[in-house]
């Protein structure tokens, strides 16, 4: 017990550091070691705001103490960024692991990396992060040279110790001596031969698990300032509600509670405990009355008015006389498929703080980027971004824009109105169901043309989608309670972003392809869900060519090698035949066997799935019994994390296909919690197994949603391949298919 | 009011409202971060701690309702600087990827395994469903519960 109390204080001490002074910047809070938060104060070199991307000091700092400081304007999501970064910068420095701290987003002192999304964090900040370190580590190696009169190459390092002829001995700190480089990245430093890398590639465990076992503070959740007060927000019953009446004098007279906050349509409690708030929220509920105003578009009606109501249709792909082609080839296809609404459905609901001082606000957040919360936190308050700190800070995972943004907005509103303490706001379970942007629901229409011998000649694709991307840009009408306010901010959904169409042209050499975007405004808040449109043309599009390949009678991995030029697409497909002994399977009566494969965004990394399928005829129902993948991610910084963040993906997207489709009605979202928007549980769990193609010569390329498209049109080839019964419309139910 | 609560071994007297849930009790009286707040509906097991040995969501029962019963978090499981086993096996196969659920999935495993210390895959896979995953990080919790039965007999 002791010891948490030890911990509790070292912890509120060090982070309470940060509220000394918001012009000071102090290291303290933000010099956090991959231990965790709860450490004692770091002595390093004093913290200063971000000067350039081009400075080596901007990527990598030394301390004194025979420490390395590495920054990164991106944000730790659950996917192992802080290891893959901290391996990358030791590497090309050549120091050991143990002695790297990392630093994430934060506007005081890190690089504008805008969001930490689309699988760019190795692809970007790992770049300028090796390139900073390989610059670091010959500037230092310089110096020590230029200091002995010796020549760079004669002097040997080992972790940050530099030895030269005549037994000199000499580090990194030693050198620096406390100071700042003051040095640029050139671009010119030469980087490590792969083939002597001694920790990337490496599958180093990521050292936070061993403190989140324990207990100890990690998440924005877990920041406890001294002085921090409790805050809940009542969010309306649907979009666009009004409040008739509510009683605020009864809320503020319960126990504990500060204030109860009314802007408009925003109604937010704050209380001594959070327990007090949380009732308070409930009893703000109760004696509030609202105006619905009813949801046009029913979930029976949205295919439809997708198609009737979509705007201008967008060219963005064309082929010249395309449908001509099709209708004169030997064999011809068309299907559409359907995706609905998903969720992103973080564990832990959205949680942030806030605490305004005179005119200048801080904010913790576990936003996926810090720079663009500083802008549009600005917008909200009419001010400039130099009296806005973000810092970022691990939350809950959130697989895309969930509902972290709109909770960092929102602790500032509520700590606006109660200014000089810090305020936490936590989301409750249905803030988060109901009022997080979904992944848009899709149709996708695939028409092709294909020759007897099954090569794919034409390839037509049309999508109806809503916007993939309303993450917040510096337009506060993003924010969802900002459009509540007195003086409501207006929600400018902008332009539709590629996100829509994204992977929907195949990578299959097809000589005419045409691709088609109908941009929807559909019913319910969407935006950026992990592979954003990948998802659903990847569900499609592979699903296509499974039918594709049963009309041409060729097997449907042999159909896509035949298809593909590109020799690394046709390597993950080798590798999975190889890797689940594809052509001695056992072709079981109840078993279905599907395969599908994307190069992801047609850009990054590659991968191949296997999924099996066993069929219980009788009792008319599936379950999905093991899924295979093959993943080649150029240049593996951690195969570990790589297996680990692949494995993930797998299974949430299995999840997504299987059960998931958000349900809503004309009063609003009817998914509220676990039980009315049901994800996969460990009981129907499928078994992983993923394999890596490392290519140490290559560029690492990002991985974090290569698996969701790919899953998705495996496991319902599986289905097809175990009941003859092709499910077009997710999720893959039961139900859906035409027992025979 | 005072209640009295034994968390990990050590009795506490502590002044608060007696309706209210453990979970913000052992949140903010006892400094612990390992029960977090998921649903506050009993839902999803991210509050889970062992109470008297059974996996119990405290995000909805009343702190009063837990005297006299043996309270255990994940911060007691270690011993001085040494990881229980089940800590052990989670990190080693590095079962977490954002690590919300994490607590859940220890104190599920922890109470299956303290009752049956060579559990079945099955078994291991029905005590962990109690617990929502988002990360899909589900087969790395099922390998970790199993091999920590592998490599011991008593929890």
């Amino acid at each position: 017990m002791d010891n948490f109390k030890t911990d509790r204080r070292n912890f509120l001490k060090t982070t309470g550091q940060l509220l000394i002074g918001f012009n000071l910047f102090p290291l303290t809070f933000c010099g956090i070691k991959e231990e965790g938060y709860a450490i004692s104060p770091y002595e390093g070199i004093p913290e200063r705001p971000h000067l350039g991307r081009n400075l080596i000091d901007s990527w990598i700092r030394l301390d004194t103490d025979g420490h390395v400081t590495i920054l990164t304007g991106k944000q730790e999501l659950g996917q192992g960024i802080r290891t893959a970064l901290m391996q990358i910068a030791a590497e090309e420095l050549d120091v050991n692991m143990d002695i790297c701290h990392i630093i994430n987003g934060d506007t005081g002192q890190t690089a504008n990396e805008g969001y930490t999304a689309g699988s760019n964090s190795v692809e970007g900040s790992g770049k300028a992060i090796r390139e900073a370190a390989a610059e670091a580590r010959e500037f230092l190696v310089g110096k020590a040279a230029s200091e002995w009169d010796v020549e760079a190459k004669d002097l040997r390092i080992e972790n940050g110790v530099i030895y030269g002829p005549q037994d000199r001995k000499t580090s990194y700190w030693e050198l620096l001596d406390g100071n700042f480089y003051e040095a640029k990245v050139t671009g010119n430093a030469k980087f490590k031969d792969p083939k002597e890398h001694q920790i990337v590639g490496k599958a180093i465990p990521r050292e936070d698990i061993k403190n989140m076992v324990q207990g100890a503070a990690h998440f924005v959740h877990d920041l406890r300032l001294a002085n921090m007060v409790h805050a809940r927000v009542l969010h309306p019953p649907s979009y666009s509600s009004k409040i008739i009446k509510t009683d605020i004098a009864s809320v503020n007279a319960m126990p504990g509670v500060l204030k109860t906050i009314q802007d408009g349509n925003f109604l937010a409690v704050i209380a001594k405990r959070e327990y007090q708030a949380v009732k308070a929220w409930q009893k703000l509920k109760e004696l509030t009355e609202w105006e619905i105003e009813s949801i046009k578009i029913l979930p029976e009606q949205l295919f439809d008015d997708m198609k009737k109501s979509s705007k201008a249709t967008e060219l963005v792909e064309d082929s010249p006389g395309i449908i001509q082609k099709i209708r004169q080839s030997p064999i011809k296809l068309k299907s559409t498929y359907y995706k609905p609404y998903h969720m992103h459905g973080s564990t832990g609901p959205s949680c942030a703080l806030a605490q305004w001082n005179s005119s200048e606000l801080t904010v913790w957040s576990p936003t996926q980027g810090v720079y663009p919360l500083q802008i549009t936190l600005a917008d909200l308050f009419g001010m400039d971004t130099k009296n806005i700190r973000c810092i970022g800070m691990p939350g809950s995972g959130c697989y895309g824009h969930n509902g972290a943004d709109d909770v960092s907005a929102e602790a500032a509103l509520i700590a606006k109105a109660y200014p000089e303490v810090p305020i936490r706001l936590q989301w409750m379970r249905d803030d988060e169901h109901m009022w997080e942007p979904y992944g848009s629901a899709m149709q996708i229409e695939l028409e092709a043309g294909m020759d007897q011998g099954g090569l794919v000649l034409a390839w037509d694709t049309q999508i109806w989608s809503d916007t993939h991307s309303t993450r917040p840009r510096g337009d506060a009408g993003h924010y969802i309670s900002a459009r509540h306010l007195e003086k409501p901010f207006e929600f400018k959904k902008g332009n539709f972003s590629g996100g829509a169409y994204r992977n929907a042209t195949p990578l299959y050499n097809i000589s005419s392809k045409r691709l088609r975007l109908s941009n929807y405004d559909g019913p319910l808040r969407t935006s950026a869900l992990r592979g954003l449109g990948a998802y659903g043309n990847i569900f499609a599009l592979e699903s296509f060519m499974d039918e594709l390949a049963i009309l041409a009678e060729v097997d449907p991995i042999e159909f896509r090698k035949n298809n593909l030029d590109d020799p690394r697409a046709i390597a993950v497909l080798e590798k999975l035949i190889k890797e689940t002994d594809y052509h001695n399977r056992i072709q079981k009566s109840n078993t279905g066997y599907g395969v599908a494969f994307a190069k992801y965004k047609n850009s990054a990394a590659y991968f191949a799935v296997l999924a099996e399928v066993e069929v219980d005829k009788e009792n008319k129902s599936f379950h999905l019994q093991k899924l295979t993948g093959v993943i080649d991610a150029g240049q593996c910084i951690n195969p570990d994390g790589l297996i680990n963040q692949t494995e993930g993906g797998m299974i949430q997207s299995a999840s997504w296909t299987l059960l998931e489709e958000v349900k809503y009605d004309k009063n609003g979202v009817l998914s509220k919690d676990w039980n009315s928007y049901p994800i996969l549980r460990t009981k129907k769990t499928p078994e992983v197994a993923v394999h890596i193609i490392n290519r140490p010569e290559e560029k690492p390329l990002g991985a974090g949603e290569a698996a969701q498209g790919p899953v998705a049109a495996a496991i319902a080839n599986a289905v097809f391949d175990g009941t003859r019964s092709r499910i077009r419309d997710l999720p893959l139910k039961e139900e859906k298919v035409e027992w025979s | 009011m005072a209640i009295n609560l034994k968390v990990n071994g050590v009795a506490q007297s502590v002044d608060v409202d007696p309706e209210e849930p453990l979970l913000y009790v052992l949140r903010e009286e006892f400094g612990l971060n390992g029960v977090k707040f998921g649903c506050g509906l009993q839902q999803c097991g991210t509050c889970f701690i062992l109470a008297d040995g059974e996996a119990t969501p405290t995000c909805v029962r009343t702190c009063e309702s837990f005297e006299h019963m043996d309270i255990l978090t994940i911060e007691g499981l270690a011993n001085d600087d040494r990881l229980h086993p089940l800590q052990e096996t989670f990190f080693e196969e590095q079962a977490a990827q954002c690590g919300y659920c994490l607590n859940g999935m220890l104190i599920a495993g922890l109470a299956l395994l303290k009752k049956n210390s060579k559990p079945t895959e099955d078994e291991i896979r029905t005590a962990l469903d109690k617990v929502i995953c988002r990360c899909g990080t589900h087969t790395r919790f099922i390998r970790a519960v199993k091999k920590a039965s592998e490599n011991n007999s008593k929890f």
